[in-house]
């Protein structure tokens, strides 16, 4: 059940549980800057911490300020340990760029097919330096 | 196809200051987005100057050390504080001081005092087929749609970024093939006295923004222009509902003459029809109370309030009381018409809380109340509310939330769709 992932933001490798979102999430308004927690009442995993987690992304929406919650998570060590898209979001991953400009570490972004996440609920994920994603021993 | 930066951009990238940092920033996010190149553009709005936490902060310091100054006519949207001093924002420190900083490091980097969402309600109105680099989601929508102006919906960061480069990622809404409509949004099954109301628009913008996603589409079935502060409400329920960038209606938004137009000639992928019952549903699903026996507060101006929409609530308002507060949020173009005749003063004696620069939901100013009723006619404040405040919210026309907020209980008109 190991694949690879196209890396679409460099970073490092790291594990982590796997936190598989089943409807898009708008990280502005729907994530809590400061601790991680999902807020956003509407979403199914309402409550839960994307903190530390390998974060399944079936979709984005809404607001254009995602990338400052995520640079945030990044600076206050409240990122996921990476970040798993079905699509490329440039508005969120710039959260990522500017990150690395800043000197920051990084997780690493990829880019995997949503029909894929499903395999990787419940495991502990470790996501390897290139980029491929594998549940940890 | 792979991003091609010019000799000339390719230098300014390869060097130390904070004009380097911005190229490197939007070349990677180029890259990400699959541009060929760069394009000039005529204008940016930033977005970027709202406090989320330190991290932008240091950012934008970090571009001022730098050197850098913006390249083309920038406005500011909103922050987090209230510089006009009319309302109190809870900010406590050292969040508020650092808020402070980030409000002047914008500044220092040369971008217009603006704060505002509704920027093309303050005078910044680029022209129809003019590429420019916007941010926030409503002021996005609203220049590709109703200005017909070319924007992708550029994030915190980019913004800037372009707009320092004076220079876009020449992808997505930029192209012209990318702007014409795929789907039908056909309204005409719905009441001509719902699609005369002022609900009609946010509860629409909603629905259509959860049933398009990011698809352009283009919304059929009007018979006449709704005027602007309908379309910026529709075009802010659908930019927060769904990932939407770019809406005609046709007869009425600059690029949809009709439907035929904007569609190219070409089948729609699909026509939603919509029916009374699917507008009845979106409305309800604005509301996370909708049983609520009392609110706690009002809150409207999100996009932020227009004179002609302080007109409405001046005459709904017709000098009573308020027994719950009415935060009204608007940015300083508006105040310096209300502040003409003291009706700024008339309506904060009346009970009315004006908010200017920031809003409700982005920055904390309503009291924390656990178990809170906001009552708004705002589709964007109805879906942010709850994540960002902490009250539930109660979603119904100005007049209804005037007359709740008169007596402290909900008032709800029927409005059959």
């Amino acid at each position: 059940m190991s694949a690879a992932a196209e890396i679409l933001v460099p970073g490092r490798a790291g594990q982590g549980e796997a936190l598989v979102l089943t409807a898009p999430i708008s990280f502005w308004g729907g994530v809590d800057p400061k601790s991680g927690r999902i807020a956003d009442v509407r979403h199914p995993q309402h409550g839960q911490n994307l903190s530390g987690r390998v974060l399944f992304l079936p979709g984005t929406i809404g607001s254009s300020s995602a990338s400052a919650v995520l640079l945030e998570l990044v600076h206050n060590g409240h990122a996921p340990a990476a970040l798993v898209l079905h699509e490329p979001d440039a508005i969120l991953l710039l959260g990522l760029i500017v990150a690395r400009e800043m000197g920051w570490q990084t997780p690493m972004a990829l880019k995997l097919g949503r029909d894929l996440f499903e395999t990787y609920r419940g495991c502990t994920v470790e996501v390897a330096e290139d980029g491929s994603l594998a549940p940890a021993a | 196809m792979s991003l091609l930066l010019s000799p000339e951009e390719q230098a300014i990238a390869a060097g130390h200051d904070g004009a380097a940092m911005a190229m490197r920033i939007l070349a990677e996010s180029a890259r990400l987005l699959g541009a060929p190149r760069l394009i000039p553009i005529a204008s940016a709005h930033i977005d970027g100057a709202l406090y989320h936490g330190d991290s932008g902060t240091l950012f934008a310091e970090r571009l001022v050390d730098g050197g850098a100054r913006v390249a083309v006519r920038s406005t500011l949207n909103v922050g987090a504080l209230d510089l006009m001093g009319c309302s109190r924002i809870r900010l406590e420190e050292p969040a508020r001081g650092m808020a402070r900083r980030m409000m002047e490091a914008y500044r220092k980097l040369g971008c217009e005092q603006s704060w505002t969402c509704a920027p093309y309600q303050a005078g910044h109105r680029p022209a129809k087929g003019s590429d420019v680099a916007w941010g926030e989601s409503n002021a996005v929508v609203f220049c590709n749609s109703v200005l017909g102006a070319r924007t992708n919906r550029y994030g915190d960061f980019l913004d800037i970024a372009c707009a320092i480069v004076g220079r876009a990622p020449d992808y997505g809404l930029h192209r012209p093939e990318n702007r014409r409509a795929r789907l039908v949004f056909d309204v005409s099954g719905l009441s001509a006295s719902f699609l005369a109301s002022e609900i009609a628009w946010p509860v629409l913008g909603s629905l259509y923004g959860r049933e398009v996603g990011n698809a352009i589409g283009i919304v059929t079935g009007i018979t006449g222009h709704p005027g602007e502060d309908a379309l910026k409400a529709f075009g802010a329920a659908a930019a927060s509902s769904g990932a939407v960038g770019l809406f005609h209606i046709a007869g009425v938004t600059p690029e949809a003459p009709d439907a035929d137009t904007v569609l190219a000639g070409a089948e729609p992928d699909m026509v939603i029809r919509v029916t009374p019952e699917m507008a009845a549903k979106a409305r309800l699903g604005l509301s996370t109370a909708a049983s609520a026996k009392a609110i706690d507060a009002v809150a409207i101006g999100s996009p932020h309030l227009s004179l002609d929409e302080f007109d409405m609530l001046e005459r709904l308002i017709a000098g009573r009381r308020l027994s719950v507060p009415i935060y009204a949020c608007t940015g300083r173009h508006a105040l310096s018409g209300l502040e003409q005749n003291g009706r700024r003063k008339a309506l904060e004696a009346s009970g009315v809380i004006i908010v200017a620069d920031t809003c409700v939901v982005v920055t904390p100013i309503m009291p924390e109340l656990a178990g809170g009723i906001l009552m708004t006619n705002s589709g964007k404040f109805a879906h942010y509310a709850p994540g960002n405040t902490g009250y539930s919210v109660l979603y119904a026309s100005l007049a209804d939330c005037v007359e709740s907020a008169v007596i402290g209980k909900p008032i709800l008109t029927d409005i059959a769709a």
